[in-house]
């Protein structure tokens, strides 16, 4: 099962901390709110990835199941 | 067992209550004070964003454990009847119905913002919000509480506590009600007056209240006062 | 089996009524092909061509089976195929609610409006035929409140059709407030059911949980008038005319440096260059808008070119969009003009989503200071950063629209930005302005 990092852009609010908890993925932009890298996570990065889900203040981030998911219209 | 044993035993478990409820106070405190730090997304080299929310939490966490021991040794402690129920159902207990309440309410609160912080994930942003607003609430009634069941209040370090406690969390209170977005004007001026009125309240009670001579010996009518052993002196 | 036989019926009335159809328009005029006379906007008028939509009932097959084999492809903006949005929203299980989008945000596009004043009729044919077709008992008309002329043209047919068809649909006009991004979709379901007129996160999409948590068919008028043709007409007399995986006509607006600022009804794949011509361009052609604000730039020799459909426009970064095209004329600065737009999108986002909030106002700042030769050349390099991080980070694809824009901009202007960010502003920068810019209205309720 394969995942990646989505984000609520109306949630967010730019409090930045899943760039730190979560850099392989998370970059922000030049206002502070996430740049997420679409690619894959891997297993050793999930950890990672739910500490920067759990993380956010505004809850704002969410795995998402790439395998399963059918091409969106 | 002999009866120094149990004046022991007894005097131990009260100063645990006492120090365990001044500890609750002060972790409060900072987890109040960091929980706005949070919010307003201060951050230094030194001290990032996700330390010092991950303090917050851990702060929050510790105080649980703090409370637990307050609960117990005022439990076990024969001197006033209270029971376990009390730390759960408020103004229960014969035993300084309002003050001893006061806590319960401050203990069941702490619980739910416990509990909704750690399913915060499944729970959704707002339900967890809307709960969260709470912690404004659970610090002052667990100030009023520990001034009213009152056993330190007139102590000078207590006062020096509480009095720099509720500046840090005035403070804290005051900058984030800048933050307030123009759109919840509302909002803003009712947060700004209750950061008024319920300090200034606070301290007309206390001054009537718990810094009177005398105020701890008022709830006295339990007949266990028999068994209090003279070491223990007032309470 | 007898509601399959019932659906064969209707399909074989759809046909039949299409053979029948002698007065088909046969020429590229088809939803004005009315329009000549005063009188085409009148219930009766419009009955003696088009027939009265049926009741609507359970959702009928082979309606929406027409309507996708006549490849007919909303003309809101995005331009996905209606039949495959109707046969989304009909295969759910509660019932439908249909959605007519008569707002028209688009600062340089009146032809929803026009439509709606010239042959609401034919609109609100296809509104009930689409409320037909996925099985829904209530249509809601939305049209931007400041929009009088077309408000009025819609209440006086609708109190027409509840005089004379008292069994159609109910319908319901529902004034909107008049900012941009309302009248995307998952705004407007917001707006309906008592929120604000914004953008909400996805999923639900509209299809399947919308106004009162129905699934929702929201079709743009144009699209529905053309429902109401494919109908009368036939699937095949609609393909007849545009391209082949984009039939039928559209309706563009035309406006700028032109003689006949107008709305024009052209086949899809039409030559831009025979629309210009046809509009006439009697201060030559700087460059041309296409798609809307939300759309791009095409230089003056790509517009001669061009034709006008998504498989043409696309590949160059643009669309049809809402079909409308803006001409500026040779003698006036596209970066100005760029720069001004580019201040109005950043104005009307609705402020939800960090990016386009902080970026677009940070472009249109800086579009601003290139445009008055104070910005520097870091400042294209700074644009075109900003281009990247805002693009696609919406909840709604408004900030994807402005970046189009904004990129577009830069290409075709490309030497006139490069003059600006050092200092040599051009000397049209006096010129007339030639783009509109509304002043935004107050309030999202």
């Amino acid at each position: 099962m394969k995942y990646r990092i989505v984000v609520d852009p109306i949630g967010c609010v730019g409090h930045r901390i899943c760039a730190d908890l979560f850099p392989e993925r998370i970059t922000l932009d030049d206002w502070g709110y996430p740049i997420i890298d679409p690619k894959p996570i891997t297993p050793n990065l999930l950890e990672h990835a739910r500490r920067a889900i759990d993380g956010c203040p505004t809850l704002a981030l969410r795995l998402e199941k790439i395998a399963t998911e059918r091409s969106r219209k | 067992m002999t009866s120094t044993a149990a004046v022991t035993s007894s005097q131990a478990l009260w100063f645990a209550s006492r120090g365990t409820g001044v500890v609750c106070l002060l972790l409060l405190t900072a987890s109040f004070v960091l929980g706005i730090v949070t919010t307003m997304r201060v951050e230094t080299r030194g001290w990032p964003r996700f330390i010092l929310a991950a303090m917050h939490r851990n702060v929050s966490l510790l105080i649980l454990i703090f409370l637990a021991v307050h609960i117990v040794t005022t439990v076990v402690d024969a001197f006033a009847p209270i029971h376990y129920l009390d730390a759960i159902i408020p103004f229960q207990s014969p035993y300084r119905t309002v003050w001893l309440g006061l806590g319960t309410v401050a203990c069941d609160l702490l619980i739910a913002l416990t509990i909704t912080s750690l399913i915060r994930v499944r729970l959704g942003y707002s339900v967890w919000r809307a709960v969260h607003w709470l912690a404004y609430a659970c610090w002052p009634i667990a100030l009023v509480h520990g001034l009213g069941t009152g056993s330190d209040a007139q102590a000078s370090w207590m006062t020096w506590l509480v009095v720099a406690s509720l500046a840090m969390v005035l403070v804290a209170a005051g900058w984030r009600i800048t933050a307030t977005p123009a759109s919840q004007n509302r909002v803003r001026w009712g947060a700004a007056a209750a950061l008024v009125i319920v300090p200034v309240v606070m301290l007309w009670w206390a001054r009537t209240g718990p810094l009177q001579p005398g105020w701890s010996h008022s709830f006295r009518k339990s007949p266990t006062t028999s068994t209090v052993p003279q070491a223990t002196g007032t309470r | 089996m007898t509601s399959q036989s019932g659906a064969e019926r209707q399909s074989r009335a759809v046909e039949d009524r299409a053979n029948q159809a002698s007065d088909a328009p046969s020429s590229g005029r088809r939803l004005f092909a009315l329009v000549d006379g005063v009188g085409a906007t009148a219930l009766e008028t419009h009955r003696g061509h088009y027939a009265e939509p049926p009741v609507p009932s359970r959702a009928r097959p082979k309606l929406i089976d027409a309507i996708e084999r006549s490849g007919l492809r909303g003309r809101g903006g995005a331009g996905f195929p209606t039949g495959v949005k109707m046969q989304a929203v009909a295969s759910r299980r509660r019932q439908p609610v249909v959605v007519v989008n008569g707002t028209e945000g688009e600062p340089i596009s009146r032809k929803d409006a026009t439509l709606l004043q010239l042959q609401p009729h034919l609109v609100l044919d296809g509104a009930a035929l689409a409320a037909a077709a996925v099985g829904a008992n209530a249509v809601f008309i939305c049209i931007e409140r400041t929009q009088q002329h077309s408000i009025d043209a819609v209440s006086i047919a609708l109190a027409e059709r509840f005089r004379a068809e008292p069994n159609g649909v109910a319908m319901a006009l529902k004034p909107t407030p008049p900012r941009y991004v309302a009248g995307e979709e998952t705004a407007l379901v917001h707006w309906l059911n008592g929120g604000e007129a914004k953008p909400t996160r996805t999923p639900p999409r509209p299809f399947e949980k919308g106004v009162g948590g129905h699934p929702t068919l929201i079709d743009n008028v144009e699209t529905l008038a053309h429902v109401t043709q494919i109908v009368q007409y036939g699937p095949s007399w609609f393909r007849s005319i545009g391209t082949a995986s984009e039939p039928g006509t559209a309706l563009m607006t035309l406006s700028g440096a032109i003689n006949r600022p107008a709305v024009y009804e052209a086949p899809v794949g039409a030559r831009l260059g025979a629309l210009l011509e046809r509009a006439g361009t009697p201060h030559g052609i700087g460059a041309v808008l296409v798609g809307g604000y939300f759309g791009s730039w095409l230089d003056a020799r790509t517009a001669g070119q061009a034709r006008m459909s998504n498989e043409f426009l696309r590949p160059l970064g643009g669309g049809l969009g809402c079909g409308a095209v803006a001409v500026l004329p040779s003698q006036c600065c596209g970066v100005l003009e760029s720069a001004r737009v580019m201040r109005w999108m950043a104005d009307e986002s609705a402020g939800q989503c960090g990016p386009c909030v902080n970026g677009l106002d940070a472009i249109a700042a800086t579009m601003r200071n290139v445009a008055a030769g104070r910005a520097g050349l870091d400042a294209l390099a700074t644009l075109e950063r900003w281009a990247g991080q805002v693009d696609g980070r919406g909840a709604c694809r408004f900030p994807d629209g402005a970046i189009r824009f904004l990129r577009s901009a830069m290409a075709v202007f490309a030497e006139d930005f490069r003059d600006h960010a050092r200092g040599h502003p051009c000397l049209h920068v006096r010129a007339p302005r030639v783009l509109p810019i509304p002043t935004i209205e107050a309030g999202w309720r």
